[in-house]
């Protein structure tokens, strides 16, 4: 009963989904109200209609219930609890409706938090948004019904993938979902603005936060999709350029150039037809990561299954949505207007670099990721394109990108100067060149490719250093502390993530220069000296799991004749599928990852262990970390919750000069002032 | 400055930067695709020696040597058959009679191979494993020799 509860709320959304995508839109139109007044309430009907779709299918996993196929096909009556939830999402029709869900999470909230928003704007936000729930919505129930029975019914079902029975999978794909759905606000607010002609200052003001919160959750999902990978592959990896992480990395780079974009769009007017483009763009490379990753192209734990249908569906999707808003936008785009003019050195121009360059790189990635997939589908020949390829093309990439954040936030908006952000920035530069040499030095090793990397990291803190007391050095009897206090959240929020940025780099660079990875035969007692630890294997020994068996080792590891820890790597094999899986074990430190795990048994006792010291490995996280704390101080600055401030402005009109709320003013001309 | 002169001087500073980037990644491109041989296309001499390439296929049964850390075994797609030797741990679904896709170079008659890649489910078959097995079968049939014994993971399958 509950399965086709499910199957029909399903349904029930996708006629609601119709409805939101027709009549608000019509509204706006044909100037009714009463069918503008619809946006709302339909919204919340789709939510509540894939709510409880959702809640059945959980529940479906919850109990058991294996005359369900999917259900069947992905989990078993041995699985803890978290997992047959997170099984939900273990599949591909599981994992579609679980994008369909986030899309309603999106929904509700902008329907939740647009009080202030002119009528006709929401009408027609929620509208383009109900046009992508028809989309999915169609896409789940044609070719992907998660609820479809399965007749005889099986005793048990087939479990979830080893692979995927760890904490991360509660966690990795719901974020990365919430990333990727979340530019479809952003991209529901260009796409309506289009229609309705009002990019304006007001836009982009209305669209930042959302496009930050966006940005955030999809920053959380590669980061937890990174670490996930690192600890629970075996490899010690973080970063593998896999299409599949390309397919989620393509759109954080273009949302990165977004939420740069927006913040000339809102405090300068200007950059508006580019800021809309890289909306769709963003949008759409998360369709185009959805494609990717569910059709079955790639070869990868991520491609659930080959159903040809499927991967022509989203294709076809993907085309209509590029298609229909790029039509819009070459139709619309022309009468927006320039915003106001810069000069040829303002911040205006260092922006407009550092997105150039942002956008360059994810077409990068982009050729390297789809260009094979071309050949093969023209059945030229099969090849792949390796790490190497995005290695050096991305450090010359990011190298300028990153010395640009350094100078960005000190020029001055319209125009800049150059001697005076040289003489700014001049003992910036020498502390940064300092630094990298010394920390160099004391590290062990000066080469090329390390210096640049300490280079670039220091070069962003002494930046950011000097950016910050600019604003707050007292000044005309205004203490630190009460300057500081002045200080506006974004840019705070912009100060941290761009420290963030900092502290990854300096752990990329670490890692890559002085990464000690062994692989070594080991036998009782043996032992293996890296970096000063010595590890000792202590033998293995088995024992159950609620649904798997494991061999599981002791390495000790002692420094200077001090124990450090006792270490268990885990072989582990599942008892439903009886693939074995590695279980790393790490011990994590703040200035290093000691990092064993288990190979294969060889003769007599004895093991392949691979044995590996990370230095510094945790501050990439870290840093991600500190870009997502920046965006949420960045996204809860105080002039996106000043309803008061925003609904003072006339309802937009179409192509007028942006007006500036006097809360905004305000805000910006403190900023101004700072030298 | 005119302005139209400055929207110049943007526009031509993007462009000239966007081309030498553009050239960049290119050749970076060039330099790095790794192309895919069959072990027939192997044994027709077809792959390149000087260049790291791909192979796929199945691993042959009872063709696994273990020797410390080295590992030697045979990729075969059911009518050539190329040894393969590799330093380090294999993936956890690497197993024989298995497919697998392995990354390396020809050196004389042996691929070293310097990552191997296995399938990440049971059912799953790295789709070039497979399809040098259905090339090389096809071209098996056309020689009209005896039939191969069609290995027992023919197709690259999906879940039930």
């Amino acid at each position: 009963m509950i399965p086709e509860l499910g199957h029909f709320a399903l349904w029930l959304a996708l006629a609601t989904a119709l409805l939101l995508g027709v009549l608000p839109l019509a509204g706006t139109l044909r100037e009714r109200d009463e069918w503008m007044a619809l946006a709302r309430p339909l919204a919340t009907a789709l939510c509540i209609a894939v709510g409880i779709a959702f809640v059945c299918l959980t529940a479906s996993f919850v109990r058991n219930d294996f005359s369900v196929l999917y259900v069947a096909s992905n989990s078993n009556s041995a699985l803890p609890l978290q997992y047959r939830i997170a099984g939900v999402w273990g599949g591909h029709e599981g994992s579609l409706l679980l994008w369909v869900t986030m899309l309603c999470v999106w929904m509700a909230a902008v329907a939740s938090f647009s009080r202030h928003l002119p009528q006709p704007v929401v009408a027609r936000i929620l509208s383009v948004m109900g046009w992508v729930a028809v989309g999915f919505l169609l896409f789940t129930l044609i070719t992907s019904n998660p609820f479809e029975r399965l007749l005889p019914v099986p005793a048990d079902g087939r479990d979830l993938n080893p692979l995927l029975q760890d904490p991360g999978m509660v966690i990795h794909p719901p974020m990365l979902y919430m990333g990727y759905v979340g530019f479809s606000v952003a991209f529901a607010f260009a796409v309506s603005a289009l229609i309705g002609g009002n990019l304006d200052a007001q836009w982009a003001r209305w669209t930042r936060p959302w496009t930050l919160a966006a940005w955030m959750f999809l920053t959380i999902g590669i980061t937890l999709g990174s670490w996930w990978a690192y600890y629970t592959l075996g490899w010690g990896g973080w970063w593998f350029w896999d299409p599949v992480e390309n397919a989620s990395f393509m759109p954080w780079l273009a949302g990165t150039a977004l939420v740069h974009s927006l913040a000339v769009t809102e405090k300068r007017g200007a950059f508006k037809s580019w800021t809309v483009l890289l909306a769709i763009l963003a949008f759409s490379l998360s369709l185009l990561g959805t494609f990717l990753v569910r059709s079955g192209v790639l070869s990868s734990v991520h491609a659930f299954a080959t159903d040809p249908r499927r991967g022509l569906f989203i294709l076809a999707f993907l085309v209509i949505v590029v298609g229909t808003s790029l039509a819009l936008y070459a139709w619309r785009a022309p009468r927006v207007g320039l915003g106001s003019r810069f000069a040829l050195l303002s911040r205006e121009t260092l922006l407009l670099g550092n997105n150039v360059m942002l956008v360059v790189a994810m077409a990068a990635v982009l050729l390297g990721t789809l260009y094979p997939l071309l050949l093969d589908a023209l059945g030229m020949g099969k090849i792949s394109v390796g790490p190497p390829y995005f290695d050096t093309v991305f450090v010359p990439l990011m190298a300028p990108v990153v010395f640009l954040m350094g100078i960005g936030p000190l020029a001055r908006w319209k125009q800049a100067s150059l001697p005076e952000l040289a003489l700014r920035l001049r003992w910036a530069f020498a502390v940064a060149v300092l630094a990298a040499l010394g920390s160099g030095w004391l590290a062990g090793r000066i080469a090329p490719g390390t210096t640049l990397g300490l280079l670039m990291a220091w070069w962003l803190v002494a930046s950011v250093a000097t950016d910050l007391w600019g604003r707050v050095k007292p000044r005309e009897g205004a203490g630190i502390g009460a300057r500081a206090a002045l200080l506006p959240r974004a840019t705070l929020g912009m100060m941290v993530a761009h420290l963030g940025v900092a502290v990854f780099i300096f752990g990329v660079t670490l890692v890559k220069t002085f990464e000690v990875e062994r692989d070594v035969r080991m036998d009782m007692g043996d032992t293996t000296t890296i970096e000063g630890y010595v590890f000792t294997f202590r033998g293995v020994r088995e024992l159950d799991g609620p649904n798997y068996r494991a061999a599981r080792a002791r390495v000790e590891v002692t420094r200077d004749g001090r124990k450090v820890a006792d270490m268990f790597p885990e072989k582990r094999i599942y008892r439903v599928q009886r693939n074995p899986m590695t279980n790393a074990a790490i011990q994590t430190g703040f200035t290093r990852d000691l990092y064993v795990s288990l190979g294969e048994a060889v003769d007599g006792g004895a093991w392949i262990v691979r044995v590996y010291y990370k230095p510094f490995i945790d501050w990439i996280w870290g840093g991600c970390v500190l870009m997502v704390l920046g965006g949420l101080l960045a996204a809860t600055d105080r002039r996106y919750r000043s309803r008061a401030a925003a609904s003072v402005t006339p309802a937009a009109t179409p192509a007028a000069p942006p007006p500036l709320a006097p809360a905004m003013r305000r805000v910006g001309t403190l900023e101004h002032e700072a030298p | 400055m005119k302005s139209r002169h400055k929207r110049l001087a943007i526009a031509g500073g993007v462009l000239a930067s966007v081309a030498v980037i553009a050239a960049l990644v290119f050749n970076a491109f060039q330099s790095n695709l790794v192309f895919f041989f069959s072990p027939s296309q192997v044994a027709a001499k077809e792959a390149p020696t000087g260049r790291s390439f791909r192979i796929g296929g199945l691993v042959q049964e009872g063709s696994v040597r273990r020797e410390g850390v080295k590992v030697n075994f045979v990729v075969t797609d059911n009518v050539k058959a190329i040894p393969v030797s590799f330093e380090g741990i294999l993936p956890d679904l690497f197993k024989e009679g298995k497919g697998v896709v392995a990354q390396g170079r020809l050196e004389g008659d042996v691929f070293v191979a310097r990552e191997v890649l296995a399938k990440h489910d049971e059912n799953y078959m790295p789709p070039e494993a497979a399809e040098a097995l259905k090339n090389a079968q096809k071209v098996n049939e056309r020689a009209a020799r005896s039939v191969v014994q069609s290995s027992p993971v023919a197709a690259p399958g999906g879940r039930p």
